[in-house]
Parts: C-alpha cells; sequence; structure tokens
C-alpha cells in the first residue's frame, strides 16, 4: 500500500537514482537487486564467488604482466637461446592445492544452499484444522502464456501471479505442451517448466511490488519454447498478507456483470451467442478448469495485454483482430475466423475492449 | 611419382582432391569447408546482433530467428569448429610423430566426405522449407513439435556428419597408438598431438550416445516411434541426458586441441621447451576424463534433486584444478624465454586472459544454485562464448597462422594478421564482456526480441557494435589469404626459425610421402634437439633410404557418403507420402552398400616410391631449397 504519494515519489527516486548508479538493470527483473531470499541466496553466492575468482583473476594476471614485458625478444636479445627448464614438483603441488583450498570454500555454501532451496518439505504441512499452512500455487506453462492455479483456495488466474510477501510460497510447475522455465529474476533462480513430471520449489517475496516503478516484478520463460518464446512474459504482484487476502476473497465470489452499455454489448459478443471467446477463456476465477486460453477474470487489473504489450484499449483492440501479428505461433485464433470470416467491425472491437477491461476484482 | 610439382590442370586439380587420401591435402580439404562454414555461422551471428541491436528491431521475424540461431551454434560446432580443428590434426598430428600418413588413409577421406556431405545436407534445409529452430541442443519436446523439415535436416545431417567425425577420431587413436617413429614415445610426443590423442578418444566415447539419441529423434519423427513423446508414454529429459553426454565431452574435443595449439605456439615463441611437460599431459588426459563425470551441470534447472546437482557441481568444480594447471605451466613456459610476438603468439598471448575470464565465470557456474539464476540467461552466452571464442576460435586464428606455411609453402602477412587480430580481439570482448551483465540484469538467451522496458537497450547495443569489429577482423583474414595465395612467396623448412618437432623439420609443404627416411627421435622437440647439437639435416635417420609404400587415391569415399546423402533425402520426405521417397531412400542406400562391396571385393594394393624416385625428388627438394636461400639473399640487398 502506498503511505502517501510524496513518501512514494522520494523511493522512487532513490531507487532510480540507485538503478542509474549501479548499473544494475531494472529493480524489477535484475538479479543484482535481490528482492526475496531466494534471490539473496543466489545473490550472495554471486558475490562470494566473484571474490574468489577476482584473486584467481589478479594472481594470473600479475605472473602473465610480468612475464610478457620481462621477457620480450627485444628486451633479452635476438640470439638468446634460453634455459630448456623442465618443469618443478613444487610448483605444480602449489597451483594444484591452492585452487583446491578454494574450491572447497566455495563447495561447503554450495552444497548447503543446494539443499537448502530445494528444502520442499513444509509444502504440504497442516493446521490442526487440516488447512494447509503455506501458500500453494501450481504453474502451468502453455504456449507463450502462463496459468497459476490456487489450490487450497480455489482460485485460478493467468498472465499475473499474485502472491504475498514475507512467507514462503511453493510452487508446482508442469508444462501443458513443450518444456518451458519459470523464472522471476529479481525474486529467485529458475526451475524448469516440464511436460512431463511436476518440479516443485519455493520462493519468498520481501518487498511489495507497489513500491516498483512499474508496479510488478518482471517474469520470463527461460527455456526455448517456440517463435513467441521472448514474448512468453509474466508479471507478479506482490501484495502484503492482508491485502492479499482480500484479493483471495473477490476471486472467490461470483464476478458481477458489466453495468455499462458497451460493456454489455461486449459481453453479448463474447459468450456462446457471440464469438464464443467464453470457450477458451472463463472469466470467472472461483473453480474454473484450465483454460485453452487465459482466465480472464482480473484482466482489467492487469499491467500488459498478452504479457507485454502496453494496457490500453487501443492495443487489446488490434490484439484482439490480429494475434499472430504480435504474438507468432501461439494459438489464439483471427477473431474474423470466429466471425463466420469477417473483420470485426469497429463498434464490436470497441465493446470487446470495453467488456474486457471491466473485469476487476481490484478496486 | 614426383608430379607434384607439375602445374595440373583445374579439372584435373579437383579431381585429385576428390579422390586424394593423402592427409595433408584433406586437411586442406577440412580447412577449406570448414572455413566456408565458419563464413556462414558468422554471417548468421551478425543476423542475430543486428536484430538485437536496440529493442524491439524487425530485421528478422520471431520464427527466422530461432532459424538462425539455431544453425549458427550448430554450424559453429559441428560444421566450422571442429572441421578446421580436424584440419590441423590431419595436417599436422601424421608429421609431428614422423609418420608418412594415418593410419586408414581411405577411412580418413570417407571421414572427411560425410562430414562434407552432412553439412551442406543440413544447410540445404535453408532452401527447403526452412532450418531447424530447435536450437543447437534440439530438445525434444520443442523439436518434436517443430513444423516442416528442419528438425529433420538437423538429425540427418548430424548423423552423417557424425560418422564422418567418428571416423576421424577412431583413425587419429589407431595413427597416434601404432604409428610413432622409432623413439617417439608417448612421453616424448609433442603437446598438440597428446591432445589430438585424446579428443579423439573422447570423440569414440561421446558421439555415439549423441548418435543414439539422433536415432530415437529420426525414429520419433520418421517413423512415429515415441521415445519423447510424453503423451505415449515417452520422456523428454532422457534426450536432454543423451545430448549432453555428448555436449559436454564435445566442448574438450573443441577446447584440447586448442590448447595443444596453444602449447606449441608457446614452447616456439618463447624459445623454450614446455614447462612442466608431465603435467601439461596429465591435466590433458585429467580433462578428457572428466569431461564425461559433469553433463548434467547443464541440466541443474531440469530438476533433478538436490543430490545430483550437489555431486555433478562438485565434480564440475575439480575440472578447475587441471585447467588451472595448464594456464601456470603456460606461464612459467614464456617465463625466463625469448618471447616473439608474431601474429600466432599474439593470439596465445591473448588467449590466457579470455580463456580465464571464461573459466571463472564456469566455475561460477558450477555453484548450483547460483546457476539457477546464470542458466539460459545471457551470462552462460557469454561464459561458452568466451570458452569457445576466446579459446577455439583464437587457437582456430593462431593455428592458421602457425600452420599455414606447412600446410602451403607460403607466409600469411604478418602485418594483415595483427589487424585482423586487433579488430577480432577488441570486437571479441566487446560482444561479450557485456553480455554477462545482460544475463545478471534478467535477460533469457535466446530472445529474438526485448521490450524498451527491461533496460537492456545501451548493453545489447554495444554488444552488436562489438559484433561489427569482428565481422571487420575476419573480413582482412579473408584479403590476407587472398593475397597471400596470390603473391605465393615460398618459404622453407623452418619459417618461423624456432621450430622445435618433427613438422618443421621438412619441406614446407612436405613432400606426399612426408619422410623420405623415418626419423629417429632423441628426446621431447626432437628438432629443437637436433638443431641444437648442430645437424642441418634437422633429422636423425632410423632407416635407410629404401622404397615406400603408399596408397593409392580412391574416388569411392566420395561415392559411398554421397549415397547417404541422396539416402537421406528419402528417408526425409517418405513421411509426407511421395511416391519417389522410397526408390530414393533405397537407392542411395544401395549406392553407399554398393561402393563398400566394391571396395571390399577390388584388391587396391598401393604403389612404391622406389628409392631411385626417392633421390631424384631429394634432389629436387634441394635445389628448390638453394633457389630459396639465394632469392631470400637477392632480396636482402
Amino acid at each position: 500500500m502506498m503511505k502517501g504519494p510524496k513518501k512514494w515519489r522520494l523511493f522512487a527516486l532513490m531507487t532510480a537514482l540507485l538503478v542509474f548508479l549501479s548499473g544494475c538493470g531494472r529493480e524489477e527483473i535484475s538479479t543484482l537487486m535481490p528482492a526475496g531470499k531466494v534471490a539473496q541466496d543466489q545473490f550472495n553466492l554471486l558475490i562470494l564467488s566473484s571474490i574468489v575468482m577476482l584473486f584467481v583473476i589478479v594472481v594470473v594476471t600479475i605472473i602473465y604482466v610480468l612475464a610478457i614485458v620481462k621477457f620480450r625478444r627485444s628486451k633479452v636479445g635476438e640470439d638468446m637461446i634460453p634455459e630448456q627448464v623442465e618443469g618443478s614438483a613444487r610448483l605444480e603441488f602449489i597451483w594444484t592445492a591452492i585452487p583446491i583450498v578454494l574450491l572447497l570454500i566455495l563447495a561447503v555454501p554450495t552444497v548447503y544452499s543446494t539443499f537448502d532451496l530445494a528444502d520442499v518439505t513444509a509444502m504440504d504441512a497442516q493446521d490442526e484444522e487440516g488447512a494447509a499452512e503455506n501458500l500453494t500455487v501450481n504453474v502451468t506453462g502453455k504456449l507463450y502464456w502462463w496459468e497459476f492455479e490456487y489450490p487450497e483456495q480455489e482460485i485460478r488466474t493467468a498472465q499475473e501471479l499474485v502472491v504475498p510477501t514475507g512467507e514462503r510460497v511453493y510452487f508446482n510447475l508442469i508444462a501443458a505442451d513443450v518444456k518451458h522455465s519459470f523464472w522471476i529474476p529479481s525474486v529467485g533462480g529458475k526451475l524448469d517448466v516440464n511436460p512431463e513430471n511436476v518440479n516443485t520449489f519455493y520462493l519468498e517475496f520481501d518487498k511489495e511490488s507497489s513500491e516498483l516503478e512499474e508496479g510488478v516484478y518482471f517474469g520470463k520463460c527461460a527455456e526455448l519454447c517456440g517463435p513467441s518464446h521472448a514474448l512468453m512474459d509474466f508479471k507478479v504482484k506482490t501484495l502484503n498478507r492482508e491485502d492479499f487476502d482480500t484479493w483471495v476473497a473477490a476471486m472467490q465470489e461470483e464476478q458481477e456483470a458489466p453495468t455499462e452499455a458497451l460493456a454489455q454489448e461486449g459481453e453479448e459478443l463474447f459468450g456462446p451467442d457471440g464469438l464464443s471467446c467464453i470457450q477458451c477463456h472463463a472469466v470467472n476465477s472461483a473453480g474454473a478448469a484450465t483454460g485453452v486460453g487465459p482466465n480472464l477474470t482480473t484482466f482489467g487489473d492487469r499491467t500488459t495485454i498478452a504479457g507485454f504489450m502496453e494496457h490500453d484499449e487501443e492495443t487489446l483492440k488490434n490484439w484482439i483482430a490480429d494475434p499472430q501479428q504480435y504474438k507468432p505461433g501461439n494459438l489464439m485464433p483471427e477473431a474474423a475466423s470466429l466471425n463466420d470470416g469477417e473483420e470485426l467491425s469497429d463498434q464490436e472491437l470497441n465493446a470487446l475492449a470495453a467488456y474486457l477491461m471491466s473485469l476487476k476484482v481490484e478496486e | 611419382m614426383s608430379s607434384n610439382s607439375q602445374k595440373k590442370g583445374f579439372g584435373a586439380t579437383i579431381w585429385d582432391y576428390m579422390t586424394t587420401v593423402d592427409h595433408k591435402k584433406i586437411a586442406i580439404l577440412y580447412l577449406i569447408s570448414g572455413g566456408f562454414f565458419f563464413l556462414v555461422g558468422g554471417v548468421e551471428a551478425m543476423m542475430i546482433r543486428i536484430q538485437l541491436m536496440k529493442a524491439g528491431n524487425d530485421f528478422l521475424s520471431a520464427g527466422t530467428y530461432n532459424e538462425v540461431l539455431t544453425m549458427h551454434g550448430t554450424t559453429m560446432i559441428f560444421l566450422a569448429a571442429m572441421p578446421i580443428l580436424l584440419a590441423f590434426m590431419n595436417a599436422v598430428s601424421p608429421l609431428q610423430i614422423g609418420a608418412r600418413d594415418v593410419a586408414f588413409p581411405f577411412l580418413n577421406s570417407l571421414g572427411f566426405w560425410l562430414f562434407f556431405f552432412g553439412g551442406i545436407f543440413l544447410n540445404l534445409s535453408w532452401f527447403l522449407g526452412g532450418a531447424p529452430d530447435a536450437g543447437w541442443t534440439n530438445y525434444a519436446s520443442l523439436a518434436l513439435a517443430s513444423e516442416g523439415h528442419g528438425i529433420d535436416f538437423y538429425s540427418l545431417g548430424l548423423t552423417i556428419s557424425g560418422f564422418g567425425t567418428l571416423i576421424a577420431g577412431i583413425n587419429f587413436l589407431v595413427t597416434i597408438i601404432n604409428m610413432r617413429a622409432p623413439g617417439m614415445t608417448y612421453m616424448r610426443m609433442p603437446l598438440f598431438t597428446w591432445t589430438t590423442f585424446v579428443a579423439s578418444a573422447l570423440i569414440l566415447l561421446a558421439f555415439p550416445p549423441l548418435t543414439v539419441g539422433i536415432f530415437f529423434m529420426v525414429f520419433d519423427r520418421l517413423f512415429g516411434a515415441n521415445f519423447f513423446d510424453v503423451t505415449m508414454g515417452g520422456n523428454t529429459i532422457i534426450w536432454e541426458h543423451f545430448f549432453w553426454i555428448f555436449g559436454h565431452p564435445e566442448v574438450y574435443i573443441l577446447i584440447l586441441p586448442a590448447f595443444g595449439i596453444f602449447s606449441e605456439i608457446f614452447a616456439i615463441f618463447s624459445r623454450k621447451r614446455l614447462f612442466g611437460y608431465t603435467a601439461l599431459v596429465f591435466a590433458t588426459i585429467l580433462i578428457g576424463f572428466y569431461g564425461f563425470m559433469v553433463w548434467a551441470h547443464h541440466m541443474f534447472t531440469v530438476g533433478l534433486g538436490p543430490t545430483a546437482n550437489a555431486v555433478f557441481a562438485l565434480a564440475t568444480m575439480i575440472i578447475a584444478v587441471p585447467t588451472g594447471i595448464k594456464i601456470f605451466n603456460w606461464l612459467l613456459t614464456i617465463w625466463g624465454g625469448s618471447i616473439s610476438f608474431t601474429v600466432p603468439m599474439i593470439y596465445a598471448v591473448a588467449f590466457i586472459p579470455s580463456f580465464v575470464a571464461g573459466g571463472v565465470t564456469g566455475v561460477m557456474q558450477a555453484i548450483a544454485p547460483l546457476d539457477y539464476q546464470l542458466h539460459d540467461s545471457y551470462f552462460i552466452v557469454a561464459h561458452f562464448h568466451y570458452v569457445i571464442v576466446g579459446g577455439v576460435v583464437l587457437a582456430i586464428l593462431a593455428g592458421t597462422h602457425l600452420y599455414w606455411p606447412k600446410m602451403f609453402g607460403t607466409m600469411l602477412s604478418e602485418k594483415l594478421g595483427k589487424w585482423t587480430f586487433w579488430f577480432f580481439f577488441t570486437g571479441f570482448h566487446l560482444t561479450f564482456f557485456i553480455q554477462h551483465f545482460l544475463g545478471l540484469m534478467g535477460m533469457p538467451r535466446r530472445v529474438y526480441t526485448f521490450g524498451a522496458d527491461q533496460g537492456w537497450d545501451l548493453f545489447n547495443a554495444i554488444s552488436s557494435a562489438g559484433a561489427l569489429l569482428m565481422a571487420i577482423g575476419v573480413i582482412i583474414m579473408l584479403v590476407n589469404v587472398v593475397m597471400t595465395v596470390a603473391k605465393n612467396e615460398r618459404v622453407g623448412n623452418d619459417p618461423w626459425g624456432d621450430g622445435r618437432t618433427l613438422e618443421w623439420a621438412i619441406p614446407s609443404p612436405p613432400p606426399f610421402y612426408n619422410f623420405a627416411q623415418t626419423p629417429l627421435v632423441r628426446g621431447l622437440d626432437p628438432y629443437w634437439i637436433e638443431k641444437m647439437e648442430g645437424n642441418e639435416e634437422g633429422m636423425v635417420y632410423a632407416e635407410p633410404l629404401g622404397d615406400i609404400h603408399m596408397p593409392n587415391g580412391s574416388f569411392i569415399p566420395f561415392v559411398i557418403s554421397l549415397g547417404m546423402f541422396i539416402a537421406a533425402f528419402g528417408a526425409m520426405y517418405h513421411m509426407d507420402g511421395h511416391a519417389w521417397a522410397l526408390p530414393v531412400l533405397i537407392g542411395g542406400l544401395a549406392i553407399t552398400f554398393g561402393s563398400m562391396l566394391v571396395r571390399s571385393l577390388k584388391d587396391d594394393l598401393g604403389f612404391h616410391v622406389t628409392k631411385e624416385e626417392l633421390i631424384a625428388d631429394n634432389e629436387r627438394i634441394k635445389k628448390e631449397a638453394r633457389a630459396l636461400e639465394g632469392g631470400k639473399k637477392g632480396g636482402l640487398k
């Protein structure tokens, strides 16, 4: 939650300054500005290994520079025949032993952290009433979009993951088609989304995303999955626990029908008597089954269209008219093919856009 | 038989190369075709960098970009780097051990033509409906979903060229084990021969897993098998294992000969024997051995579990030890030497910091939990280009300059060579250093575009600018080659003046029988030993002058490979239901097996170079050498 616009602005300014000074990329997506325990652990390993490696580089550089400066032929003389040294057992021992010590320094935290980050034993823990103690999200990677199911809460959304801050969130990952990889760089390393097995891990989110310039963290698909692999983005909204509970409650309710006339016309078009968009896109979250296309319950709350484009009506209309132009290889049919081969009229597109933008659960 | 000094017509030269079994000519074939594919892969790299030079660029479409990135990787690894290294192995290893040819000259030719036809087949995909688009790693779920024939071109093309590489590997193993000159014990073998030997062993052990994996892929796609089809109970992770059990040793197949070339260069241009030769040899063997124990570090994020990840993380770290041993021994080789900064030496000197940078990021990625962040980001792109360009490509450029006189009898221009170096080296670091940070800033690899809101614009623009410098470097190199060929200024046995091993004791290029008399090796760096003892001949001989038995050339390897090339088209189009496909498949295989049968039934006993011919040829060589000497003196005035 914003604590007054002034403070927020100051914070944004400081963040911008920080980004500018460090050249670390954007806070929404950079691994160099960790925003959670997992990313922090990994960042610490990065720093530790960088220091060790810097030491190696310095040692090599010193010997190297001395050697190529001291022993140039122009310096030692054209006819000099150097002594044909065979080697030195002592030196061989030294440059075998020291690297082994350096590697041991790295090995200990490596092994510890490998097991620590894979520890999902608490995932199924239940309190006395049999309710799950921890939040679990089932993630399904589909051709160029992401579905997020909250099994305990019995709600489902897509493209924008909403999670509470300050606690461990567990993830089950599976692919519906080809292999993907689930990556939120500023929150933690990636885990592959395989078609044949569920992969499980956890992440922790420290900071509310409303403090970020873009208001969300950026998530990525990190495994080549086809033409639009580069566009298979998702966003992560982190809320404090209270706001998260409010959001869940709103999601669990039956969504209200639109009141505006244009949006009502859009709903008609969206439904079974219109273009039947609803066959693939659910617009209610509670109890919805896995979709052929993304669940649109929160469409109006999102920050992007199709995961990567500006969130405005103009973009939305262009997208509906010709999805292939923007995200090649995606499975959404052209609007015309649902409309007996005729392009949608401006009026129809306006109606659809108004309807979709009216789908909101947040205030 | 001393006909190689006579001028031949163009057609006769082509025919000569198509039928040759001479390792030196096969080396030239490998160098030319590998060089050609290097340029093709380079153009693809430039297309990638043009597309990524700014946010939201539309130079390439999404699908085309995936084809370009796939073909860039596949071409550079399989069709450029490996063949060019095989060119040097062919050109130099037999000479270094005092052999007259490789153990199986016919197979050597067959290996080349299989590689060549496989490479052509793969690249024809551009003109026949689209190139493969699932990355050079060709992960199974995406590969099976890929439409068109791109993936079939990949799997069939690599099957054919893979046979060729396997044959080459076996050939070098047998050659080095069996054909060393008297006195050339294992521990007197030059480092380049050692690395050839170990890399060949890796080829022998690593290519079969790839072949098996690709066979599964071919059967899945062409004949409806379900090895990788998850919906039918298949498993795609198996492909990843197959691929990386091959793929990791493959990197060492590339880097070990590169190490070998640099080892030769450090010794030659420091006028000093390799420091810690024994340690270097054992480090080579250890790297080759560990190379098979670490493949799963490419799969840390697959979800193999913490135990597997921890074990493979530690195993991977261990490789840093023998690699470090090598770096320090090279440093101590130039320490106390007399360094001459020729073009090969400049590359070797530049290789050390570049490769160390690539090596340390390798150790960082061995830290499994950290790799969860680095994997499949631009960090890994930076890392493997640092080891492959900073290691292998620098070695290829260095080796081209170093061995050009031995292969062609002329010297590449040192001046242009230095221009190439500075452009290429600066461009290389500009392109790839910054990519480490792109990765850390969250940029995944293999993305055809990126948004302006991700904060990656500037670094991508810098990276693309660097690529342009590299391209300029390569173009200057081409100019250098053309000018050198046009000038055709002949050089003597030891054009660098400080040669240490046997190849520098014989003419450049050597006569087709290499050594009129087999040399006797009296220690490490035999030519250096003889030079230091004032032996004008440069060699002592292990046998009196006598008749030499040589193999005949043969057109059959070309035909065998052509048959496989034809059969591959039949296999591929068979699944589309074309009526002509099956006859083409059978016909192609008939050509292959028919020519094998001819080879088996026809006696080909080779021919003898008589003692008289050798004496006459020797006179000719001496005369040419004197003329060269005279010309040089004349030129100096």
